[in-house]
């Protein structure tokens, strides 16, 4: 029965985005202004039918409705209700659903905002994003149905419909499969959410794009509308990034946090561009440049999030995200290639209405700099987006597969990374317009005295590896020049009598967008230094040692004190094993690296030990253990150098984006033009 | 010079160096992923060389020393396209048969570590490694795969009759 009311309201949630589309463009057409508010009412619609269609589910999984296919993948009875919840997320079909519905309140919220302004980009921003929701419903209703139910045949095969084949019987099995344990962490619960919610809003954005290039408004109105969207998208995929991050280096229990797995490339992608996006956007609103540009960074991005959310979906790579092979494969690359060929066309039909008169006047200014930013951060795209499809290019070339690993992704991106570091260095201190040299010099000599110190005082404590101390010296530098921005800011408030705190407070108040950039700036110096240092210092090793053995790394030791087995009540076996951890021979703390075993599942899974300071962790995983002999356990141990500077990081670079992101106070301070431009138009005025 | 060719060769410089270092990277990483009948039948290629393969594990040739971390096992050939797996029943029948069947080329594999979770009779192994003068593969890196732990499309094992509920 609730099955088939969810089943309903998806049918109609489909009809009503083609509804939406067909009125919309009618109305579009045909300048009726009443078809384009009957499209909005359409759309709008669809959310409520959408949310009834995933609190359907999310009542099956809760009920345990075995004889739905669906249900029985993700949950068995015994899994605590948070996790039958969120188990939505935790199968194809329903995170399909998922991101259709997380799709639908995004544009639900768009809906509701006041249009009187952009009447005619309305009916093409309901296209775009109906067609994109459309084309997700459509998978869920006709190949990955989430109420699809189980059915025995008279041949006895169990089959998976919707509706009973002829001659079949219902089946209900006693009990499902229940959701995969490495899932069943809070990191892996919220990943998810906040990686979709970073794809689907980076559609709006291009929604109003291909608005502005249908319409012919080609001005930076659809900049401007979009700011606060893309800068959302931008951190809710930055936020899903990390969480997954730390989810690998709680829970996968390799010492590691990124692996360069293809559907990590395939996150990271959509947010590399639209980091370029959030950047080169500024110069169009400051200077009117790289209109086109803008146009293929949005385009490009949003190809990227349907690409995206493709590989973990369709099972074409073989990663530890990938769900069991689909055949959705061929309609998202289909998708894929149609919008990018229309979103091409139109950009191309539109070519000299966005090519502006300015032109860039200095090689040392910032939106130079910002330019070369820029085309840096579409060199890590290429370069990933070629690791990616290199083991499908070559065994379609060559017929055999060749694949690249983490090693090709390092030496490939360090060195562009490097230089994004150095350019984001030196970017806060050049000007608009026009930036000369001397000036530059005069501004760079204190920071650039500091890192070498900084430098100078690291390789003094024994730090010998010359790319490691390169990279401390961007860091460094990169670090200063931002620092040098505050406390240039606050000063110059001082002057004026302010005391130093609430010079700090209004400079940031009254230039959100400039200073939350640079806290975000900070954010990522921060967790560079942290990827320096796990990158280049790292140790590890591995012993197989009695009870009351000891195992030693550099300077940390850890004792192995006794083992603990028990069976949870969720259906676990654990073996937990105590250790000591000892540094310089003292001991500073105990931890617990343990085995849990999923006896419903047959699944095992490896939760580390973790000891966590400032300078570093001290990860003792538990590999192998005999109950009963002398033999003792198996450990790794893994020193992993800053690492919480990641995290630490993470979280300064989430505050520097609400700061840059939360309302200015004044609207029309943020479209202030650049002073050239606005001294040109004056000059223009006055003929 | 004027600035725009400047900014040209700017771009230039950067898109250069882009394609080195994917080249030089790729060069430098590309890793062949064979099945066993294509490493054994181009040995003298590939002896020394990094490479993947793939095989079904034979459950009762794993051999592990927790003293020194020591683990072999010998893996039987299955075949490689995804398409051919699918036509032959799936990668579970695949595997079964591939560990069943005495006519399948084998290949010894040496690995030092840990001994993996998933490392279990007709579990599908992706190792990277090379193979060794000795015709032994020593492995640096092991990854398993269960075909039956994840997302089952239909639970066969489960036992219940027919029922009517719910409808």
């Amino acid at each position: 029965m609730l099955a088939h009311i969810g089943y309903g309201a998806l049918w109609l949630a489909f009809l009503l985005s083609l509804y939406a589309i067909g009125t919309a463009f009618y109305g579009a057409q045909r300048h009726k202004p009443a078809w384009a508010e009957s499209a909005r009412r359409a759309a709008l619609l669809v959310w409520p039918m959408l949310t009834l269609v995933a609190v359907s589910i999310i009542a099956l999984l809760l009920t345990n409705q075995f004889q739905i296919e669906f249900v029985t993948s993700v949950t068995s009875r015994e899994m605590p209700l948070y996790l039958k919840i969120t188990a939505l997320w935790g199968g194809q079909a329903g995170s399909l659903i998922f991101w259709s519905w997380l799709m639908a309140t995004f544009t639900f919220a768009l809906m509701l905002r006041s249009w009187a302004r952009d009447r005619e980009f309305l009916p093409w921003v309901i296209i775009v994003t109906m067609v994109t929701l459309a084309f997700f419903l459509g998978l869920s209703l006709f190949v990955e149905n989430p109420f699809a139910r189980l059915w025995a045949t008279a041949n006895g095969h169990i089959v998976k419909a919707m509706f009973r084949p002829a001659g079949a019987m219902p089946f209900t099995p006693q009990d499902g499969n229940g959701l995969n344990p490495l899932l069943r962490h809070p990191g892996m619960i919220l990943h998810p959410p906040f990686l979709y919610s970073g794809f689907v809003a980076f559609v709006i954005p291009y929604a109003f794009a291909m608005a502005s290039l249908i319409t012919g408004r080609t001005d930076a109105r659809w900049i401007r509308l979009t700011r606060r969207w893309s800068l959302a998208a931008w951190l809710f995929l930055s936020l899903g990034l990390i969480l997954g991050m730390r989810w690998s280096y709680d829970v996968l229990g390799w010492g590691g946090y990124w692996g360069w797995d293809p559907v990590e490339v395939a996150a990271l992608l959509p947010w590399l561009s639209g980091t370029a996006f959030l950047h080169s956007v500024m110069i169009q609103e400051k200077e009117e440049l790289l209109k086109h540009w803008n146009m293929v960074l949005i385009i490009l991005t949003y190809a990227l999030v349907i690409f995206g959310t493709f590989l973990t979906r369709s099972g074409v790579l073989s990663s530890v995200h990938a769900f069991a092979q689909s055949s959705i494969g061929p309609l998202f690359f289909a998708f894929i290639g149609i919008t990018f060929t229309i979103s091409l066309y139109l950009l191309m039909r539109r070519w000299n209405a966005l090519k502006s008169d300015l032109k860039i006047e200095s090689l040392l200014s910032r939106e130079a700099l910002f330019t070369f930013n820029n085309l840096v951060f579409m060199g890590i795209v290429v370069v990933a987006f070629w690791g990616v499809i290199f083991p499908i290019l070559s065994e379609l070339v060559t017929g055999q597969k060749v694949t690249v690993g983490p090693p090709f992704y390092q030496k490939a991106t360090g060195p562009l990374f490097a230089l994004l570091l150095l350019l984001m260095g030196i970017a806060p201190l050049s000007a608009w317009g026009y930036a000369s040299a001397r000036r530059l010099k005069k501004l760079l000599i204190v920071p650039l005295t500091l890192s070498l110190l900084t430098v100078a005082g690291l390789a003094a404590l024994g730090v010998r590896s010359v790319w490691a101390l390169l990279g401390f010296w961007l860091v460094a530098l990169t670090g200063f020049v931002t620092i040098g921005e505050f406390v240039r800011g606050v000063r110059a408030r001082m002057r004026r009598g302010e005391s130093p705190f609430t010079a700090f407070v209004r400079l940031l108040a009254r230039n959100r967008r400039r200073y939350g950039g640079y806290i975000v700036h900070l954010g990522v110096i921060v967790m560079a230094a942290g990827i320096i240092g796990t990158q280049f210092f790292a140790t590890q090793t591995q012993a197989t040692v009695p009870q009351g053995g000891k195992i030693t790394l550099g300077r940390y030791a850890m004792t192995y004190d006794g083992l603990q087995e028990f069976f949870a009540r969720d259906g676990r076996h654990v073996a937990r094993a105590i250790v000591s951890v000892y540094k310089d021979g003292q001991k500073v703390g105990t931890v617990h690296p343990r085995r849990d075993f999923y006896v419903d599942s047959q699944q095992p899974m490896t939760i580390p030990g973790v000891r966590s300071t400032w300078l570093d962790d001290f990860y003792v995983i538990l590999v192998d253990w005999q109950p009963i002999s002398v033999e003792g356990a198996t450990f790794k141990v893994y020193r992993q150098p800053l690492v919480n500077w990641i995290w630490m990081g993470a979280l300064i670079f989430i505050l520097g984006t609400l700061v840059a992101a939360w309302p200015e106070p004044d609207p029309e301070a943020a479209k202030r033009p650049s002073p050239r431009r606005a001294r040109r138009a004056a000059k223009a005025a006055t003929p | 010079m004027s600035n725009r060719n400047k900014f040209l060769i700017g771009a230039f410089f950067i898109a250069a160096a882009v394609v080195y270092l994917i080249f030089s990277a790729t060069k430098a990483s590309a890793q062949y992923f064979l099945t066993v009948n294509e490493l054994l039948a181009r040995k003298s290629e590939f002896v020394g060389k990094n490479v993947r393969i793939s095989g079904a594990v034979l459950g009762k040739t794993i051999h592990y020393d927790p003293q020194t971390l020591e683990l072999r096992f010998t893996i039987a050939h299955v075949p490689g396209d995804n398409k051919v797996v699918e036509a032959q029943g799936g990668l579970e029948k695949v595997l079964h048969e591939a560990v069943n069947d005495p006519n399948r080329a084998h290949l010894d594999v040496v690995y030092h570590g840990p001994r993996p979770d998933l490392l279990k009779n007709e579990a599908q192994a992706i190792i990277t490694g090379h193979l060794g003068n000795d015709g032994v593969f020593y492995a640096d890196e092991l990854l398993l795969k269960c075909p039956s732990h994840y997302e089952d499309a239909v639970p066969n094992q489960a036992q219940s009759s027919p029922s009517n509920n719910n409808q």
